[in-house]
């Protein structure tokens, strides 16, 4: 029989950490800002797989890393939101509660499962005037090893974030229009691109969480607004 | 509420019945003597086609056997932008099937990432009502009307079901309920599918009130209380609830004038 070799805790865990970094640094990079109107989420996209959705009528979700085991997350987000909306209130279902349940998953596959998850999320939520104690935006990042932070104004996701965390701060300011907060994740986004410094508008997915709207306030917008929006 | 289950799928009744039993509507419990009559029971709804898609309405009575229940219920309900459930019969399970047909399509569109075709949601719906048949045997009909705006084909389509789950697409007017029966005699008379807005507006609420003159069951338009009937159209541009107000006019035109 043989001895397996011993590994220390503190080794085990930074292997997985650097293995969970890395598989998250080689996608593309996703920003979210507020702005007067809402929340816009904003994702570069060569492809036509979704790294946005819609979790419920307040609730947004972006993802970055492995793309089917961040939208095994995103689905389980939507089964958690419509069965709670269910046995409960539309209006109780609220992103710090499935921010939380889903640094706890990902916390758990971190620590029990040999291969962590290499994803990094976003979970965003528009206030709404209207409801007493709910008037507030909320985002925020739960990375591959379950540690949650929340944000305000802006978070970046994605192997730049560090860098484009410093570039938004400089740059953001509390009254954007929609169009404005775009112009500015987009000069974001491809400040993350290395070698090719151009994002097209068609390879943008950019989602909003708009206040204004009735019910669900979760909408795509085409690439035709997208590039109306961009050109200011 | 638990985070992750076992259900794999892109439905939400299923994950009910899979991941949540327990919130899943059943109604085995119920004994072979309880008296379906002592629950509240909805009456008259009905729908039609007309020049731009389809009207739903539904009146606001609901009875236990001989007595009100309650006089403002609602029976209509809009299932998602383009789409309309009206329910008749046990209200309570019924009431619950609209709630969860809704979450159903709502829940399909963001687990899939695109929306049901319409013919695939009044399948959906076949398939609860379905599921339902135990509670009907036993006295707990739910016999709902199903209409929507095809945007693929650009017309207004309808269907009823029976409590197998069976599926009738209807090419005109359907109407159901205890009042059902004098609806449909009435919008046999007035309604024809290229009618205009306001003259199915008008040809609803006399069916509606008709209805209400046969069957003791079946509320119409109550002034003195300000109750009014549910009208909403469902077009091309979503789903339009007609005001009160609107009704009211209508109703005095249907009666001549007076009351």
């Amino acid at each position: 029989m043989s001895m397996p070799f011993y590994v220390s805790p503190e080794q085990v865990m930074a292997d997985k950490a650097e293995y969970a970094r890395k598989g998250v640094s080689r996608g593309k990079s996703s920003v979210t800002l507020e702005f007067q109107g809402g929340v816009v989420l904003m994702a570069e996209n060569l492809s036509s797989l979704m790294k946005i959705g819609e979790i419920y009528d307040r609730v947004a979700f972006a993802g970055v890393g492995k793309f089917s085991e961040f939208d095994q997350l995103r689905k389980l987000g939507v089964r958690y939101a419509d069965t709670k909306g269910y046995a409960y209130s539309r209006d109780d279902v609220r992103a710090r509660g499935l921010a939380n349940a889903y640094s706890q998953a990902i916390g758990d596959a971190f620590t029990q499962q040999l291969k962590p998850l290499e994803v990094e999320l976003i979970v965003a939520e528009v206030g709404d005037p209207g409801l007493a104690g709910h008037e507030r935006n909320a985002i925020y990042r739960v990375t591959f090893d379950g540690s949650i932070s929340d944000h305000e104004d802006y978070c970046v996701i994605g192997g730049a974030a560090d860098d484009l965390d410093g570039f938004l701060r400089s740059e953001y300011q509390k009254d954007f229009s929609l169009g404005d907060a775009m112009r500015l994740g987009h000069r974001a986004l491809e400040r993350a691109v290395e070698g090719q410094p151009k994002v097209a508008p068609e390879n943008l997915e950019v989602c909003v969480l708009e206040r204004s709207r009735l019910g669900r306030k979760f909408h795509r917008l085409s690439t035709d607004t997208v590039r109306e929006q961009l050109a200011g | 509420m638990r985070f992750g289950g076992t259900y794999d799928g892109s439905s939400f009744f299923e994950l009910l019945s899979s991941d949540y039993a327990g919130l899943r509507p059943d109604f085995s419990g119920l004994s072979e003597s309880f008296d379906p009559a002592k629950l509240p029971h909805g009456t008259t709804v009905l729908a039609f086609k007309y020049r731009d898609g389809v009207l739903v309405a539904g009146d606001r009575l609901a009875t236990e056997g001989h007595r009100v229940a309650s006089r403002d219920i609602e029976k209509v309900f809009p299932t998602d932008s383009h789409s309309l459930m009206a329910i008749a019969g046990a209200a309570g399970p019924a009431i619950e099937m609209a709630r969860i047909m809704r979450i159903e399509l709502e829940h399909y569109e963001k687990i899939e990432g695109e929306p049901l075709e319409l013919d695939g949601k009044a399948n959906k719906l076949s398939q609860m009502v379905r599921a339902n048949l135990p509670a009907a045997m036993q006295g707990l009909v739910v016999v709902p009307l199903f209409a929507g705006y095809d945007t693929r084909r650009s017309q207004g389509r309808l269907w009823k079901f029976d409590v197998t789950g069976g599926r009738y697409e209807e090419t005109d007017y359907e109407s159901t309920g205890s009042g059902g029966l004098y609806a449909s005699e009435s919008l046999k008379k007035s309604q024809s599918n290229d009618m205009s807005r306001g003259e199915s507006l008008h040809s609803a609420v006399q069916a509606l009130t008709d209805a209400s003159d046969e069957d003791r069951a079946t509320g119409g338009v109550d002034l003195r209380r300000g109750i009014y009937p549910i009208v909403c159209f469902c077009t091309d541009a979503g789903i339009d609830r007609v005001s009160d107000a609107d009704v009211a006019s209508v109703y005095r035109s249907v009666v001549g004038g007076g009351s």
